[in-house]
């Protein structure tokens, strides 16, 4: 089974948002590996020791997202790529679609993974728009994946609600939490995903149009959301304070 | 410039989510005095139509084939790309909710345009239409246009408001024959597994637990007092990965991002990831028993106390007091 996962690095969790001359600064910043796309690489490796075949994780980025890459190499994948786009100018989800699409456009491929949302720009665009783009179905927010032959029977997260859908590979799909547990890379792993591929390819070796990938859209400005005041905290017996509360609500917030 | 505003309205269980209304009144800025047609699709969808002139609509086309009694990507893109072809708009608005974040990107594909996900703003900056988006979960802001052919957005449920209802407008239903074929995903079943029926991306109300409930049972009294709100029930990572409560539940940077009116968080330390998620909401009240906890920096209204006895208490108070209205 020839099995690839789209991969994003991106700011750890813990990480405030610092804006410097309207960009958001980088500076000190911990990167991991997109947690949604963690399950994707996950599930990537669970499918691979059940069906045989390979694991190949693509990414794009600057050369720092070698780190990510041997990160998921060191969790089991057995190959990875990186795209480096340093030199491209402008990039949204149009472009990074068109990138990926010319990047798969000569692989083989039984399905496709990647995380339904980033926690950066969460756009949750590229599964989809790469899905249409190479003419290949896709089920979004997954939580459950079972393939047999070549069918595959998912579960999907749909507002709480649990939708069981069945699709013919290959495939797309996208990542919602609770599809698994990524495992952490063992030592061992570590050291064999230094021996593992890691190739790198310049956005422009792709077979693609640069006049043709241009964003779709543009930022005009960024900014840090008012910080909130630290608010009342009540005082007095529990009873009390709670009909205040309630009090409050009503006639001060106005909420209820 | 008036524009030609394509709204795409969505239903859940037989009426129409809020968020639709909400889109149209986005739609109705953009069109700046242009026209707004909204579409429906579905199985059944002709008792719909009415509302959507009432909020705003100038004109209504419907979909229905029984294909479409779930939504599939397949089914539904088919669908909206017959309709975006035959009425060419510029711009296209869907709700953020599950459907528009699976299909907008498909058709954003199809037609080789820009789309912006999650928008909570809309201005008009001479011709250009500028959306406000959260970034990092919330921790950020950004304003974003798309820079030129159809404009494409999601409208994030609870951040725009939809126009006051007026029962006096009507308009014509324009009915769009649409032939279902290929299907490559097939729904072979949906488990309904939220409990209350208010969806947590679109309740204006939302309890939620963390760590601090101890258990599945203690989500009970959050339940009781969701139930006597009309609100949601939500929870924390640390309450999700203690499997006090299912994922779906979970709220924060992994997790679903929130903007309720009224965010009640019991048990719940505040953790970065947690506050990503929840911290634009209108007014924060956080029940918990660390003074320290870092909930309270965040919230309007906060009480030091055990949320197992807190909790119930009011929800006997809302119950007194709604009661009496």
């Amino acid at each position: 089974m020839n099995i690839f996962v789209i991969m994003k690095r991106t700011f750890d969790t813990e990480e405030k948002i610092v804006i410097e001359n309207g960009k958001i600064s980088e500076e000190g910043v911990e990167f991991i590996i997109n947690p949604y796309d963690e399950y994707a690489i996950e599930e990537a490796i669970q499918l691979r020791d059940d069906h045989g075949g390979e694991v190949t994780v693509v990414s794009i980025g600057s050369e720092e997202v070698e780190k990510e890459l041997r990160t998921a190499l060191a969790m089991g994948a057995d190959k990875a790529v990186l795209i480096n786009n340093e030199e491209l100018d402008e990039s949204d989800q149009y472009t990074t679609t068109a990138l990926l699409a010319a990047y798969f456009e000569d692989k083989e491929y039984d399905i496709i993974l990647g995380g339904n949302v980033s926690n950066d720009n969460s756009t949750g665009q590229i599964g989809p728009r790469l899905a249409e783009k190479m003419g290949i179905p896709y089920v979004t927010t997954i939580t459950k994946l079972d393939i047999d032959g070549s069918t595959a029977t998912i579960e999907r997260d749909v507002e709480g609600d649990v939708e069981i859908v069945e699709a013919q590979l290959p495939l797309l799909v996208t990542a919602q939490q609770g599809l698994n547990e990524p495992r952490y890379p063992s030592l061992p792993g570590i050291m064999k995903a230094k021996k593992k591929p890691l190739e790198e390819i310049d956005y422009d070796e792709l077979d693609i149009d640069e006049d043709e990938i241009g964003a779709k859209t543009e930022t005009l400005e960024r900014y840090l959301p008012p910080k909130k005041e630290a608010g009342k905290v009540l005082e007095g017996e529990v009873d009390n304070q709670v009909q205040e509360l309630v009090k409050l609500l009503r006639q001060e917030a106005k909420v209820i | 410039m008036a524009k030609k505003v394509l709204v795409i309205a969505e239903s859940r269980e037989n009426e129409l989510r809020n968020v639709s209304f909400e889109a149209i009144a986005a739609g109705k800025e953009i069109a700046a005095g242009g026209e707004v047609i909204a579409a429906i699709a579905g199985e059944n969808v002709s008792a719909l139509t009415d509302s959507l002139f009432h909020y705003g609509a100038d004109r209504v086309i419907k979909a229905e084939n029984e294909k479409l009694s779930t939504y599939t990507s397949d089914g539904y893109g088919q669908v909206f790309l017959q309709i975006i072809n035959s009425i060419e708009p510029d711009a296209i608005l869907f709700p953020h909710t599950s459907m528009g974040k699976d299909v907008a990107p498909k058709l954003a594909s199809k037609l080789d345009a820009g789309l912006i996900s999650d928008a909570t703003a809309i201005e008009l900056d001479g011709e250009d239409i500028v959306f406000t988006r959260p970034i990092y979960s919330g921790k950020a802001f950004e304003k974003k246009k798309v820079k030129s052919g159809v404009i494409l957005a999601t409208i994030r449920p609870n951040n725009i408001s939809a126009l006051e209802k007026d029962e006096s407008r009507s308009g014509e239903v324009f009915s769009e024959e649409v032939e279902i074929k290929d299907l490559r995903t097939i729904v072979k079943e949906v488990v309904r597994k939220s409990t209350s029926g208010v969806d947590l991306s679109e309740a204006k109300v939302i309890v939620a637990g963390g760590r601090g409930v101890k258990s599945e049972d203690g989500f009970e009294p959050l339940q009781e007092l969701a139930d006597v709100l009309g609100a949601a029930v939500g929870a924390s990572r640390g309450a999700c990965d203690a499997d006090y409560c299912d994922y779906s539940l979970q709220i924060g940077q992994t997790g679903k991002v929130v903007t309720p009116d009224l965010y009640i968080a019991c048990g719940i330390s505040g953790a970065i990831q947690h506050l990503a998620g929840m911290s634009n909401s209108k007014v924060i009240v956080a029940i918990n028993k660390d003074p320290e906890a870092n909930i309270f920096n965040v919230a309007d209204y906060g009480i030091v106390g055990d949320l197992f006895e807190v909790v119930p208490l009011l929800t006997q108070e809302f119950k007194k007091v709604l009661q009496t209205n």
